[in-house]
């Protein structure tokens, strides 16, 4: 975490600069506390390749239907086979990485800018609000995240806006948790005293020095919510909350397969393992991250 | 004594209102009027306005709100859409199912997560703690549905060790086993991942509290440490932290329940999905409410059980 004090006679400008340069290091110097978060962003950044690039690598159409071909293993035509609809399975894979981690960036982009916002304004403003206000997100933390995303899915119908809504919408109390604790403590420091005794506007005060410094504790947890909401994104597609057939998800390609699981398993096995690739990535990152940024464990390792 | 119990017994009826508040409210503030829902987009408004009519949909929202608050303490919870029966008997009939499963997976999980975690934080950074570490995460990367279907093929299918389908229903206390068995080691595993991590990092904390390197000068042999000084302080957390992953147990045992086709409330709440049974939803909604709300007044009170130091007032 960056501690130099910007209350200074520093301008904006070289201020800005210090502060990436502060935050780029400080970065990189987290990735080497725990080199496991390394493997995470390699792998998670191949996935995020992967899919970008899907378009132009994946050998079929991921809609092309071959009935001739139906339920074939693994062959050098099909390296994972193909499922009911004799549609490949690896081009489906690779387009339905796009459609899981869209809908989780979005989501958890949206919570998290939501939420920090909520923790932020509630943790420096305190008294009666912020008792209110946190007393609500305990309350809808209480109710388990699935069972929210279902009934908000089964009610605004299956879409991709919806499903990122219905995502969105279970990870805002969290990040308003997570963002209010360190606020509390930021806003008692000596820098936030200055900056108001020459007259900084709150939202300045908020905004240009308390954020950056609650900003890695908030982003560590927005790679491990970002493994929840694929899985998330995925649980609910394989419920049948998905978005719509034909477009390929991985939970939904789990579901169809999991009818045809005594004699093709391979239509269930491929989008199972790459739900646990990316899931796995991103709580390897955000994991070894977190250990960077705790201060209990800081200065051990 | 008391006192707390009747604090944090007031409290958890505060957040029951205000979790059904939230229910009630989001079930009406959502677009998708829920007659329409229920009888499709070809139906006359005529038979819609009859329907809203039989929902007491028509009713301003204060006395729609009163009457569900007031049915839920008096279980009346309506009647299903579906089958006609009242919903609070189709939850309770299915409930035990859904009990047995999860409590059947904390206790796997905690069997199988609190020796490991202490095992990982007692030897903290050496190979067993990687591995020990490495794993715990790579179980809570996995959606339960994904274990549940890999399980099932392996030890179902591939190996037929167990039912494929468990009925849940079995009536020697063999049969029910067999048929608990692969549903219960699947959220179990999950659980298992979450408990060793908490216990990790909580047992490392206690061991570098003062009073185990007293302890230690006091030349204590280091198993009556880790049995004596550290266990039960450790245990706190590791409480806390099981209540706070109830909601995670709850959506994982609806995965479980669908892949495993176990009776339970998870089948209960997607056939009530599948066919917009809007007031079993509701119902469900309030069961899961009531669960979450109940484990974490239990969570509470088990504390003062664990750490004598804590004193209710």
């Amino acid at each position: 975490m960056s501690t130099q004090d910007p209350a200074t006679n520093v301008t904006n400008v070289s201020y800005f600069r210090l502060t990436l340069k502060a935050l780029g290091s400080g970065l990189i110097k987290a990735f080497n506390t725990n080199k496991t978060s390394w493997v995470g962003l390699g792998l998670f950044g191949f996935v995020c390749l992967l899919a970008v690039l899907a378009p132009l690598i994946a050998p079929h159409d991921p809609l092309d239907q071959n009935i001739l071909d139906r339920l074939e293993g693994p062959s050098r035509e099909y390296w994972m086979g193909t499922d009911a609809y004799g549609r490949d399975i690896l081009s489906r894979i690779l387009h339905g990485a796009r459609i899981s981690l869209m809908i989780g960036l979005v989501s958890i982009s949206a919570a998290l800018l939501i939420g920090t916002t909520i923790g932020l304004v509630a943790g420096y403003v305190g008294g009666k609000t912020d008792i209110i206000v946190m007393q609500i997100m305990d309350v809808l933390l209480a109710f388990p995240s699935l069972i929210l995303g279902l009934i908000v899915v089964a009610m605004l119908g299956p879409s991709i806006s919806n499903l990122i809504i219905a995502i969105a919408l279970t990870a805002i109390p969290p990040f308003a948790r997570i963002a209010r604790a360190p606020t509390i403590v930021v806003k008692e420091r000596e820098f936030v005293e200055a900056g108001r005794a020459l007259g900084y506007s709150n939202i300045r005060l908020m905004g240009g020095h308390i954020l950056p410094n609650i900003l890695p504790e908030v982003l560590v947890m927005g790679f491990l919510w970002l493994a929840t909401a694929i899985r998330v994104e995925a649980s609910l597609a394989f419920i049948g909350l998905g978005v719509s057939p034909p477009t390929a998800t991985w939970g939904g390609m789990i579901r169809e397969g999991f009818e045809n699981i005594l004699d093709s398993f391979w239509l269930a096995f491929f989008p199972s393992i790459a739900i646990l690739v990316v899931v796995f990535a991103l709580n390897l990152l955000g994991d070894g991250l977190r250990d960077a940024i705790d201060p209990r464990l800081r200065g051990e390792s | 004594m008391s006192g707390f119990v009747l604090k944090r017994m007031g409290f958890a009826v505060f957040t029951l209102i205000a979790v059904l508040t939230i229910v009630f409210f989001i079930v009406r503030i959502l677009p998708g009027d829920p007659a329409m829902v229920i009888l499709g987009d070809q139906a006359s408004q005529q038979s819609i306005d009859l329907l809203r009519a039989r929902l007491g949909l028509d009713r301003p929202m204060i006395v729609q709100y009163y009457d569900f608050m007031a049915g839920v303490f008096v279980g009346d919870w309506g009647v299903s859409m579906v089958s006609g029966r009242p919903v609070i008997s189709e939850i309770l009939k299915v409930l035990p199912a859904t009990l047995e499963l999860t409590i059947a997976a904390l206790i796997l999980g905690a069997a199988l997560g609190i020796p490991l975690g202490v095992w990982a934080a007692i030897s903290r950074n050496t190979v067993p703690d990687y591995i020990v570490r490495l794993a715990s995460l790579l179980g809570l990367s996995f959606p339960a549905f994904v274990s549940a279907v890999l399980l099932l093929f392996a030890f179902a299918i591939y190996l037929p060790w167990f039912p494929v389908m468990s009925s849940g229903r079995g009536t020697t206390f063999g049969a029910r086993m067999n048929d608990l068995a692969l549903p219960a080691i699947n959220l179990g595993l999950i659980m298992a991942a979450y408990i060793t991590r908490v216990s990790r990092s909580a047992m490392l904390e206690v061991l570098g509290q003062d009073y185990v390197r007293t302890a230690k000068a006091k030349g204590i042999s280091f198993s009556a440490i880790i049995w004596r000084h550290c266990l039960r302080n450790t245990m706190i957390p590791v409480v806390t932290v099981v209540g706070l992953y109830l909601g995670i147990l709850i959506g994982n045992s609806v995965l479980t329940e669908i892949v495993f086709n176990r009776p339970g409330l998870g089948r209960l709440i997607v056939g009530a999905l599948n066919q917009r049974d809007y007031t079993m939803l509701q119902g469900m909604m309030v069961i899961y409410t009531l669960l979450v709300v109940v484990v974490n007044l239990l969570t509470d009170l088990t504390y003062g059980l664990i750490d004598p130091r804590i004193k209710y007032s």
